[in-house]
């Protein structure tokens, strides 16, 4: 925590420890050093058109500290041509952040890679849909625009583009690989295919019908995004959510780790020619989605947390199905691990392959289950625990190779931690409500939730409207700060590695294009 | 290996029979002999995501599993589009991802199947029509049919496959 940022902060509504301060432009760009320097990490930027209001543009940085979150906020006279300094240069998961900016309300940052992110011509470059005014229903032809790639050259060195459609049932997006030979020397990521204009669509929402469309920018995170934007909304509100339902909800983001482990475990299995370990492990999975149905009343969480609290209650016999669950999870991942463990062919792929430094994590923003591969032991539940995690001591998984065995081995701690707080999250339940009344929130309040999602922290910042309105929604997934980790980790492997080092990282597309 | 050979075996077989297609149960073999007399051998499927929140991915990646183990039935998965009798889409399709799915359907060789997965891909969703999201798939290429939910069960997505191939039987 530094001096200057300590003058001129209050407190921002939030489920964590959390302050806001307003800066001018050397300043924005002076406390970004000083976060960089006092081991502070870059959450998200935002942009925000305030022309209504107060003729304003402003740009929004949020920043993880020891000591809780601070948002930053520094804003811009409505000119033709707003900008502001970049904090690129201490964060460099910002660049991406800053183009999707300029994108999307046209405040540009001043740095030099001008090529649209999530604009890939499908709207004229002079319209800006998050401007005030912007008609969010206006549909345009797309004209497709030319998106240069950076060059590698040299003696047999070519191109190998894959994407945006990939073979095999996962998202969208584009790879292109400079190769020579088998071995991989650059891959610059492109994606935004799957921009839905999910922040306009926010802005035609209800606060009380927000959390539907939370659980829908990533929906193998939709108990995290939705409880984000819950608990924005319910700081801004000033609502207390009834004690089972915090529960409750804990027990569906566990469920939502444990299952998307289970997948990716299965999966890293198969990517390395075991396809022995996607039966098992999709068989496990499978299990506990039944379980979900039985206990949740759905396979997957989609609309379960709600304003308040969570939208219905566990069937009477859920207690003794969970534990009967977890019980023969844990045998059988105990089991399967000791069986990657012990086999050659699996180990031989897994170890060494797609190395991510602890220090290259450290420069490039890692977060989430990836940073904790590359021993960066972050994580909020341990960091700055909200309830129902204060109540509960989680014990972290940090591997220190970097490599998909350390992913892979962290998934295991993670999956088997996961058990257990479940159990104790089971064995306390409390009785009584599972909702509260939520009212509408005051017009022009910003609030923030932040949650640990199976990726890593997902954000949701709210700043409401009047009568219940919604003025601006920003999610923030992960994987934005991730998928430049990934064009680091597979330098220098073999492209036929790349599938299994992209599972291992298993970002999200759809998180991160919105 | 006597690990692995050993939970092979307490494992077992654990798929299931197929899921209601008509008003009577059809029995697996039938399922089977029908994509056979169809087609002539197994129904290759190219999955594509228009823009979808990832949630029917996660079901359409469980019909691979050992419960619905959809292979068994003669249905499978291929990488690409020319090799595929049939696209799974879903969506809502993106406008940024207009051009690739107009561009794999153009790629798959007549006559081709589309079913739309998901409420989003049935009429847009949560997401509707926007700047950036055409809404419907049907709105972007031809849809034979469409399977409702958010996310819709593996059961169901099975089910509209094996409609699907039925409905070209007449």
């Amino acid at each position: 925590m530094t001096p200057e940022f300590k003058e001129g902060t209050n407190a921002l509504p939030s489920n964590l420890q959390c302050r806001h301060k307003r800066t001018g432009a050397l300043e924005w760009h002076q406390v970004a050093k000083a976060v960089r320097s006092a081991g502070g990490r870059l959450l998200t930027l935002w942009g925000t058109d305030d022309r209504d209001r107060d003729g304003h543009f402003r740009v929004f940085a949020a920043y993880l500290q020891a000591d809780g979150v601070a948002v930053v906020e520094h804003a811009m006279e409505g000119g033709s041509k707003p900008t502001y300094p970049s904090v690129a240069e201490f964060f460099p998961s910002a660049l991406r952040m800053e183009r999707a900016i300029f994108d999307l309300t046209g405040v540009r940052s001043m740095e030099t890679d001008h090529r649209g992110w999530l604009r890939h011509g499908g709207w004229p470059e002079d319209v800006f849909p998050l401007r005030r005014g912007f008609n969010g229903s206006n549909q345009f032809p797309v004209l497709s625009e030319p998106y240069p790639f950076i060059q590698v050259e040299g003696d047999g060195v070519h191109e190998i583009p894959v994407g945006p459609v990939h073979a095999g049932t996962i998202e969208p997006g584009h790879f292109r690989f400079s190769v020579v030979g088998e071995k991989v020397l650059r891959l610059e990521e492109r994606l935004g295919y799957k921009h839905k204009g999910i922040e306009k669509r926010f802005e035609a929402l209800l606060q009380k019908d927000g959390h539907k469309l939370a659980a829908r920018i990533s929906g193998d995170s939709a108990v995290a995004y939705s409880w984000a934007y819950c608990a924005a909304l319910e700081a801004i509100t000033h609502t207390t959510c009834p004690a089972r339902a915090i529960q409750l909800r804990g027990l569906a983001l566990e469920h939502e780790r444990i299952a998307n482990h289970l997948g990716d475990l299965g999966a890293l299995g198969n990517d390395a020619g075991f396809a022995f370990g996607l039966t098992q492990f999709s068989r496990m999975k499978e299990d506990l989605l039944r379980t979900n149905q039985a206990c949740f009343g759905a396979r997957y969480l989609m609309d379960f947390v709600a304003p308040g609290g969570v939208a219905c209650d566990l069937s009477d016999d859920a207690p003794r199905s969970f534990l009967d669950r977890y019980r023969a999870l844990e045998t059988d991942v105990v089991g399967m691990r000791n069986t990657y463990d012990n086999h050659a062919g699996v180990q031989d792929r897994f170890r060494e392959t797609g190395i991510l430094t602890q220090e290259m994590a450290w420069k490039l923003d890692a977060t989430g289950l990836a940073a904790r591969g590359s021993g960066i032991p972050h994580d909020l539940r341990i960091d700055c625990p909200w309830p129902p995690y204060s109540e509960i001591r989680v014990k972290g998984s940090t591997q220190s190779s970097g490599d998909v065995a350390a992913r892979v081995a962290v998934r295991f701690d993670e999956l088997l931690e996961s058990l257990c707080v479940c159990r104790e999250l089971v064995a306390n339940l409390a009785g009584g409500d599972i909702r509260s009344c939520v009212p509408d929130a005051e017009p022009d309040v910003l609030g923030l939730g932040l949650i640990e999602a199976w990726r890593g922290p997902v954000l949701i910042a709210l700043e409401s409207g009047p009568s219940g309105a919604i003025r601006r929604c920003h999610p923030h997934d992960p994987s934005w700060q991730n998928w430049p980790l990934l064009e680091y980790a597979v330098m220098g492997n073999l492209v036929p590695d790349f599938p299994l080092i992209n599972k291992s990282f298993n970002l999200s597309y759809s998180g991160q294009d919105t | 290996m006597i690990n692995t050979l050993s939970r092979m075996i307490r494992t077992g077989i654990l798929t299931e029979e197929v899921p209601q297609v008509s008003k009577a149960d059809v029995p697996t073999g039938e399922v089977q002999q029908a994509i056979r007399r169809i087609l002539g051998r197994a129904l290759c499927i190219r999955h594509v995501d228009a823009g979808s929140c990832n949630g029917c991915e996660l079901e359409i990646q469980a019909l691979n599993n050992p419960y619905y183990n959809i292979e068994g039935i003669g249905i499978k998965f291929v990488a690409s589009p020319r090799h595929a009798d049939l696209l799974l889409v879903t969506g809502p399709v993106s406008v940024n991802m207009e051009e690739a799915l107009k561009r794999t359907f153009d790629a798959v060789p007549d006559p081709k199947l589309v079913v739309a997965v998901g409420d989003c891909g049935a009429c847009g969703g949560i997401f509707g029509k926007s700047y950036a999201s055409r809404g419907a798939i049907a709105d972007v290429i031809p849809v034979d049919h469409y399977v409702n939910g958010c996310p819709p069960t593996p059961a169901a997505i099975v089910q509209a496959i094996l409609q699907t191939i039925q409905s070209t039987n007449v």
